[in-house]
């Protein structure tokens, strides 16, 4: 009885179950495979941004690495920029940038703290968000032109490191504004009402809570426009630098040398392209590795900074 | 149950109150004007008349309670009744809500804390909260505590240090954590972190304390630490706590309000809300029947 109600059963249930089982199985595989392929074309990505990025650092190191020495880092150009150093440009650009971000940073995280914390919701909150957005995506050399107008001229700065410096500030304002936005934002809400319930004000919880929680997110908005403002060549085309300038700048109204603006000079108006193409790209190196440290020391203080304040 | 009764007599008596004064008649929870009864107190709190808005939606409906001096009261009711949009009104955290409106007064040492005239800050670091989910600052444990202090005008560092110190002792967490005063809170355990909420209160002196479900995110462990923490801080401070555990609220708690779906339902001495309540949806709510 035992063994036919088990046969039967089997008999009976066999044949209904295998093919939906091997059906099931079937998809199965078909998803496995399909995992594996999408995994598969992700590495691919992956791997072709790794070997372009590594392409343009090798190609650059091969052609510029050589022409790489203290001389060059600490020495004013020779011989029709032939010979000697950069060092006035490594300077231009790093007064450049500094003074950009002196003028963007409180400037922006000012606007994003009014944005976040203070204005009233509504449409023109949205409206300031998709303007600032769009700033970003503006052409730089319409930044320049927008420099030489007002900084250059209406404003009487001249062809100078100011007029460079505001510009590429303004430049700079999109990007740590939307970035200081999205790191206000993510402050949680009961860390706000947990200051209040203290009897602080809103501005003291903003100063002394939220800000300070935000100030990692803040500070990658930072890093992203120094590597930015460093390596822009267009907007301090008509309101900063010069091809030569003899010996370093002395005031904020002095014309400079800037290393992008040097690697475009040399390659274009050059007068001996077999010496200066070697220091265009000795410049080139020098250019990203110098965004690459000022990256690296941003970063490292965002974490330290997160260290402090997060377990 | 009869524990609780017991020590609470003792209390009554040593603090020189007549039991008389304070032992209404068993069922009647509120007196002839509608009001709490006090123990023949001063309320510490009174609200009177309130109606609370979210923008058009209504969520409190004239809600008249005061709350005793040095006791502690227990809120309770099902998820979405008013209480915690009510205790937030003590302090005024609902004013941080776009589109809310609040009539009727509500009255602090007699003073009436929503007139424009009251300062919210000033208010607030009278009446202190904490809140559902521990929220420390990321900030060490240290400055947690001393940001209140600093906010409200000190600046000796001397009294600062003294008054941390102190405020972890008071809120049971010294012994735990003074290896660790310049870790992050954020390192602390969940208990911990709400300990820390409250020595963080403690630290700027307020007479109210406000708490929100205090335990809601908190085991067991940790919420016997938290309720024996609030039997020590009456002595001291009036209390009102938001909770969904009645057994939490007959642990801790002198008296106990029902709310439900914005209405104040009944309000009396805990021990005769859960023996004797006298409306039946009072009765159905703690005998489990809903909510």
């Amino acid at each position: 009885m035992m063994t036919s109600a088990y046969v039967s059963m089997t008999a009976a249930t066999v044949p209904a179950a295998v093919p939906p089982k091997t059906a099931q199985a079937r998809a199965r595989a078909r998803r496995g495979l399909v995992q594996k392929l999408g995994f598969g074309a992700l590495g691919l990505c992956m791997a072709a941004n790794i070997v372009f990025l590594g392409a343009i650092l090798f190609f650059i190191a091969a052609k510029g690495l050589g022409a790489i020495n203290w001389e060059f880092l600490t020495q004013v150009p020779r011989d029709s920029m032939t010979a000697g150093g950069v060092a006035p440009a490594i300077l231009g650009t790093f007064y450049l940038t500094l003074g950009a971000i002196l003028f963007s940073l409180p400037l922006g995280v000012a606007c994003a703290v009014y944005l976040t914390e203070y204005s009233p919701k509504g449409w023109i909150v949205n409206v300031l968000r998709i303007s600032i957005n769009n700033l970003a995506g503006v052409p730089s050399v319409v930044f320049g032109l927008f420099g030489l107008t007002v900084f250059v001229k209406y404003m009487g700065f001249g062809v100078s490191i100011i007029a460079g410096s505001l510009t590429l500030g303004i430049l700079a304002l999109p990007v740590i504004i939307s970035a200081s936005q999205e790191a206000l934002t993510a402050v949680p809400q009961s860390i706000r009402e947990a200051s209040l319930a203290l009897g602080a004000t809103q501005w003291e919880t903003i100063r002394r809570v939220v800000l300070p929680a935000a100030l990692p997110g803040i500070l990658t908005g930072v890093i992203l426009s120094v590597g930015r403002v460093a390596g822009e060549t267009a907007p301090i085309l008509f309101t900063a630098a010069a091809f030569y300038v003899k010996g370093y700048p002395d005031s904020p109204f002095s014309e400079v040398m800037a290393l992008p603006y040097h690697i475009y000079a040399l390659m274009t108006e050059g007068t001996h392209p077999e010496e200066q193409t070697r220091i265009a790209y000795a410049s080139s190196l020098l250019l990203l590795g110098l965004v690459l440290s000022v990256s690296m020391l941003a970063i490292y203080i965002r974490q330290r900074q997160r260290k402090t304040y997060h377990a | 149950m009869h524990d609780l009764n017991v020590d609470y007599e003792r209390q009554m008596n040593a603090e020189g109150f007549h039991p008389s004064l304070v032992k209404g008649p068993v069922g009647i929870n509120t007196n002839s004007l509608g009001e709490s009864d006090t123990f023949g107190l001063e309320p510490k709190i009174t609200a009177r008349g309130v109606n609370f808005y979210y923008g058009s939606k209504r969520a409190l409906n004239n809600i008249n309670i005061s709350f005793a001096q040095r006791r502690v009261t227990a809120i309770i009711g099902p998820s979405g009744c008013g209480k915690s949009t009510f205790i937030r009104l003590l302090n005024r955290m609902h004013e941080l809500v776009p589109g809310a409106r609040l009539e009727g007064e509500i009255l602090l040492d007699g003073l009436d804390i929503v007139s424009p005239a009251c300062d919210a800050a000033e208010l607030r670091k009278r009446v202190g909260m904490v809140f559902q989910k521990p929220n420390p600052f990321p900030k060490t444990v240290f400055e947690n505590i001393a940001y209140g202090l600093e906010v409200n005008g000190e600046t000796d560092k001397r009294v600062i240090e003294e008054k941390v110190v102190d405020s972890l002792k008071k809120a049971a967490l010294w012994g735990e954590i003074k290896d660790r005063l310049r870790d992050s809170a954020l390192g602390l355990s969940g208990g911990q972190q709400q300990r820390l909420c409250i020595a963080r209160c403690l630290a700027v002196s307020p007479e109210v304390l406000l708490f929100d479900e205090p335990c809601a995110s908190l085991d067991p462990i940790s919420t016997g630490k938290i309720e024996e923490l609030i039997l020590e801080l009456k002595k001291d401070y009036t209390i009102i706590i938001v909770t969904h555990n009645m057994q939490q609220a007959a642990r801790v708690s002198d008296r106990t309000a029902f709310f439900l779906m914005g209405d104040l339902i009944e309000e009396g001495r805990t021990d005769n809300i859960f023996k004797a309540p006298r409306d039946r949806r009072t009765e159905d709510y703690i005998t489990g029947r809903f909510g």
